[in-house]
């Protein structure tokens, strides 16, 4: 019992001694490391994770990142090749893929930065300076493409309307191909160059809110005339049907009495003219009793019908 | 890199007590210590995982596959194991455009810096706030700690890249309103195939605008748009009100107009037979004696009329002088 737990005692104190003297040294799976002797490098990089001996007190272990490292850029002020100034923001990914050299000639991250800085900064100026500002916001000519089929509802600057052969996504290649040539001298590979944010400079952005409500306010006044253009319309429409339904109707309706007129005509005549004279006769008597009344003034000859026998009997004289 | 930490320290002062005590042939003392070392020991040895996380194990930094799950586990003591906790469950969420306080690798930041996030050019070359939400979760812990080294800034940066990407796609219009979904969806696998080229090891679960606005300086503008189309729609459908309040009645006015005149005709054709049958029937009668009938219908209507008229007067015309007047109506008539 108690020998056991001596031995076991000093396995333990043998590890420590061990661990303190600088003989071991581990490498995690996130870093990798170059051994210095004196501050000049041995041998080659170690990569591969775990438990790795090296010579105590002569020789140190310097850590570097394996993992996937990000670079954020600072924005620069770039005019594009239709002379718009814009603000672009990169942003890139890198991983140190020869230790040795990127000890050698950058020696650290912050040194690295300073050099992708240069490097990206300059390859993206290039870039946007050679193509319009479109290129460099849009991907494709959807827009393009959809304003003709839509037609004249979207509200689009000319400008915009431009098509586009390279796109955004084009010049972020061209970029990152560039930036590319340039890293492996540091040890560095640049995995992705991505255009994080394009802005335009504080007095474009001016000009372009003035266009922005222009285009609106020429919008709204072409919405609202279209509606009068519609009511116009709707009202002119109305106005011709209404003539139309009033203008059949009085048709229809005049044809109607007309025939009925006719027919009536029609009528008398077959059945007046079974004895004219007779008619003539009755028609006048009924035209003596319509019209004769209290103010008319009768003139009767001696000779009339009516006066005919008052002669005959010889009474006046 | 330090391995364990205090329990180095505490083991060290342990070992020389031990010692001591040892040479002394102690009886109960060096129980204790051993007591002692044994339960540093056990604390440093067992750790726990919770339900919603697995536990990524490295000895000596080496990875040791594959993740342990929940529960109480051991490992090897004072730092030659570690044990980092993911949580694979949890869904973890950042926001875009909204002030939220974040360390990152820039730290330009000013306090109205998330307008900086938030606006951005659309296809028109025109300016839109835009705020959006990305929800993602751990797929691969084993990628997520040893491939990249900020994988929540990753998820940022990539984010920003591709929404402003798509927006710079789509006209203002279409990100407003109708091309929301499309431009979430788009962003959504555009974004997961870079951070999978990255090995991040990290799932996106949504992408989703949020709110979307013209910038403040241009906002009334867009408001009178959207009146002025209010504002047709309103007016084209009061046009449409008074023509549906005109053309119906109209038509039934002249569906009267015309049933009108059909009755007209019918009365005229109808008084007209009416008086023809009349007078055929008064005809047939007259014929059988024409002059007696004649001279009694004249004469009754003479009757009939004489007394109505105010004055009348009785002409000889053989005279050609001035007429002597009989007034008939004050005679009382016919001797």
């Amino acid at each position: 019992m108690k020998k056991l737990l001596n031995v076991f005692i000093a396995l333990i104190i043998l590890i420590i001694l061990i661990a303190m003297s600088g003989v071991m040294y581990v490498v995690d799976e996130t870093k990798q490391v170059v051994i210095t002797q004196f501050g000049k490098p041995v041998g080659n990089p170690i990569t591969n994770a775990g438990l790795h001996f090296k010579k105590p007190f002569i020789q140190k272990a310097r850590y570097f990142e394996k993992r996937l490292l990000e670079w954020d850029g600072d924005p620069n002020q770039i005019p594009t090749n239709d002379k718009k100034y814009i603000w672009v923001d990169a942003t890139a990914r890198w991983k140190i893929v020869d230790a040795l050299k990127f000890l050698q000639s950058v020696n650290n991250e912050m040194g690295a930065h300073a050099r992708i800085d240069d490097i990206i900064n300059s390859a993206t100026r290039d870039t946007i300076t050679r193509h319009l500002l479109v290129e460099t916001v849009r991907n494709s000519n959807r827009i393009v493409d959809e304003v003709k089929e839509v037609g004249k509802d979207v509200i689009i600057t000319d400008e915009a309307l431009e098509r586009i052969e390279v796109g955004r996504n084009k010049l972020e290649e061209i970029i990152l191909h560039d930036a590319k040539e340039l890293a492996p001298k540091y040890g560095i590979e640049l995995v992705d160059v991505r255009i994080k944010r394009v802005n335009y400079v504080e007095d474009v952005r001016r000009k372009v809110y003035d266009r922005m409500i222009s285009e609106r306010k020429r919008a709204a006044e072409q919405y609202r005339s279209e509606g009068q253009g519609r009511r116009a319309e709707i009202d002119g429409q109305r106005g011709k049907e209404l003539k139309l339904i009033t203008s059949e109707a009085y048709r229809q309706a005049e044809g109607l009495k007309g025939k009925a007129d006719a027919e009536v005509i029609g009528i008398y005549a077959a059945a007046y003219n079974q004895d004219p004279e007779f008619y003539s006769f009755l028609k006048t008597l009924e035209t003596y009793k319509k019209t004769i009344d209290e103010n008319s003034t009768i003139i009767l000859t001696t000779d009339s019908d009516y006066y005919k026998y008052l002669k005959g009997l010889n009474l006046i004289k | 890199m330090e391995y364990g930490g205090n329990g180095q320290d505490d083991l060290e002062r342990m070992i020389n007590l031990g010692k001591q005590k040892l040479s002394k042939f102690g009886g109960v003392v060096p129980l204790i210590v051993v007591g002692l070392f044994i339960l540093i020991l056990l604390k440093s040895a067992i750790y726990s995982i919770g339900p919603d996380e697995v536990g990524v194990v490295r000895r000596f930094g080496k990875y040791i596959a594959p993740p342990v799950g929940s529960g109480l586990h051991m490992k090897l003591p004072f730092g030659i194991d570690k044990v980092i906790p993911v949580k694979v469950e949890r869904i973890f969420k950042q926001e875009f455009g909204v002030r939220t306080l974040r360390s990152g690798v820039r730290t330009q930041y000013s306090t109205g810096s998330y307008l900086d996030e938030s606006l951005m050019l659309t296809g028109d070359l025109n300016i839109l706030d835009v705020r959006w939400i990305v929800q993602f979760r751990v797929k691969d812990p084993v990628q997520l700690l040893f491939n990249t080294r900020d994988p929540e800034d990753n998820v940022r940066d990539i984010s920003e890249v591709v929404m402003r990407r798509f927006v710079g796609n789509y006209s203002v219009d279409e990100v407003l309103s109708t091309k929301r979904e499309e431009i979430d969806d788009l962003a959504h696998i555009e974004m997961q195939k870079i951070l999978d080229k990255y090995e991040t090891g990290i799932q996106i679960v949504t992408v989703k605008l949020q709110d979307v606005n013209p910038p403040d300086e241009v906002k009334p503008a867009f408001n009178e748009v959207n009146e002025a189309k209010q504002e047709r729609e309103r007016v084209i459908n009061q046009a449409r009100q008074a023509y549906n309040k005109i053309i119906p009645r109209a038509k039934g006015e002249a569906e009267q107009t015309i049933r009108e005149a059909e009755g007209y005709a019918l009365d005229k054709i109808n008084r007209a037979k009416g008086e023809a049958e009349r007078f055929s029937t008064v005809l047939a009668e007259y014929k059988k004696a024409p002059d007696i009938t004649q001279k009694r219908l004249y004469l009754e209507t003479m009757m009939e009329v004489l007394p109505n008229a105010k004055e009348k007067y009785i002409i000889d015309p053989k005279q050609s002088s001035i007429l002597p007047l009989l007034n008939l109506g004050q005679k009382g008539g016919v001797k």
